[in-house]
């Protein structure tokens, strides 16, 4: 198969509306003639500014990790529930489907997410021509499940909301919650960073050489 | 200068041309399978009566409660500014900034600009800014959460329904139907169709333009 990408031809395809034009070689700014959004020929420090994402991310998975997200006061005294041993006390009290649920939200998802990245951005960077459809589709995964991580983030406001008997018993959000809010946004700008037009530079490459 | 007939694919650039395609077909990049195009009938109509619904939905779901919770002589209730303000009380104003972009804030502004440039479409005329509308609907859309924030109120309802009774408010049912029509929205959006109608309109109005001018200079 002869590919021919459009940045091969000069042409550059926008990010925002999808529309093919050829800027003009002088002019160092270009906008879509359609819809004004700056033109790249690839997105402009894609790997770079990914890697300081991820970078900060990985970090603060550590502390959301390891800080409560939520603080339970009642009578009896307080309680501080990090993530993890909120999916343990949800799994032994018998709730297991809300135990899976956020097991596979809160420390699954954000962490495969790391790990993916993290391959994308070597493979990346590293101009692997292994398996580039494969890798095209695990971007695709990586930018559709992000967002389902913020569930513990929503499950701590509502009860913090809601458990507010002075006496009885108080709910409050944690700092893990603050460092976990923290690790879903920048993974998910590590993913709006990464340009998957890079997996399929490095094949071009080579079969023209 | 645009060149019709050939499409880069977005996740590959590669080019490739143009087909036409039954009704309710996609047309996908034969290298890395994006979808690049879909031929979906009346794609901004449907678009617009969606996102319609979606503003009444969106009304509802933030003027009245998600969740009311009752014990022994205590009632209480939130509706979703009540929970971004209580987590702003408690000094996690981050935590609580992040609830309201991705549940308030984000799906208002794509609602809004997404009637701001689909109804004169309708009405056939092109509003004032429509490129820098489309840009911000293009910004906005992946952070608006409300599919993940209703999982997280049912996820909450069960984990409280063993303390206390807890009674669901209007809006949690205004979010649950909002999600399905936001979603139904995107599904039946489709870019190309939307800027063919903008172009299409245009040109009418250049040609309707060159037209009088003709006829203006025989006077």
């Amino acid at each position: 198969m002869i590919a021919v990408t459009a940045a091969e031809e000069g042409l550059m395809v926008c990010h925002t509306c999808g529309l093919l034009s050829a800027p003009s070689a002088t002019d160092h700014h270009p906008v879509c003639p359609r819809c004004g959004a700056g033109l790249h020929m690839r997105k402009p420090d894609s790997i770079n500014r990914a890697w300081a994402y991820l970078i900060a991310a990985a970090i603060l998975f550590i502390p959301a990790n390891v800080l409560p997200v939520m603080v339970t006061g009642a009578i009896f005294g307080t309680q501080s529930d990090t993530i993890m041993s909120g999916v343990v006390y949800l799994w032994t009290s018998g709730s297991w489907p809300l135990a899976a649920i956020i097991f596979i939200a809160s420390i699954m998802v954000p962490g495969s997410k790391l790990l993916a990245l993290f391959f994308l951005l070597v493979s990346a960077q590293r101009r692997s021509t292994w398996k580039p459809l494969e890798r095209t589709k695990l971007y695709r995964v990586v930018e559709l499940v992000g967002r389902w991580s913020m569930v513990d983030i929503y499950v701590a406001a509502i009860l913090t909301a809601l458990v507010q008997f002075q006496a009885l018993a108080t709910i409050k959000a944690g700092p893990g919650a603050i460092a976990f809010g923290a690790v879903v946004v920048l993974t998910m700008f590590a993913a709006e960073c990464f340009d998957p037009r890079l997996i399929w530079d490095p094949l071009l490459r080579r079969a023209d050489g | 200068m645009s060149v019709p007939s050939v499409i880069a694919c977005h996740e590959c650039d590669l080019l490739q041309r143009e087909t036409s395609l039954p009704p309710g077909g996609k047309a996908c990049c034969r290298r890395c399978g994006a979808v690049l195009y879909r031929n979906k009938p009346d794609s901004s109509d449907r678009t617009l009566a969606l996102m319609l619904g979606a503003a009444v939905l969106f009304v509802l779901a933030n003027l009245n409660p998600v969740v009311g919770l009752e014990t022994t002589g205590n009632r209480s209730s939130t509706t979703l500014f009540g929970t971004v303000r209580v987590l702003h009380e408690q000094d996690m104003t981050s935590v609580a900034v992040l609830v309201f972009a991705t549940t308030i804030l984000m799906p208002a502004l794509e609602i809004g600009a997404m009637l701001y440039m689909l109804l004169p479409l309708k009405l056939g005329w092109v509003p004032n800014g429509l490129p820098a509308m489309f840009r911000l609907v293009r910004t906005v859309r992946p952070w608006g959460m409300v599919e993940v924030f209703m999982l997280g109120t049912l996820v909450s309802l069960a984990k409280l329904s063993h303390i206390a009774a807890v009674l669901p408010g209007v809006a949690l049912w205004s979010f649950g139907a909002l999600m399905f029509v936001l979603a139904a929205a995107a599904a039946s959006f489709e870019a190309r169709d939307f800027w063919a109608q903008v172009e299409a309109i245009r040109h009418g109005r250049q040609n309707r333009d060159a037209v009088t001018g003709v006829t203006e200079a025989v006077r």
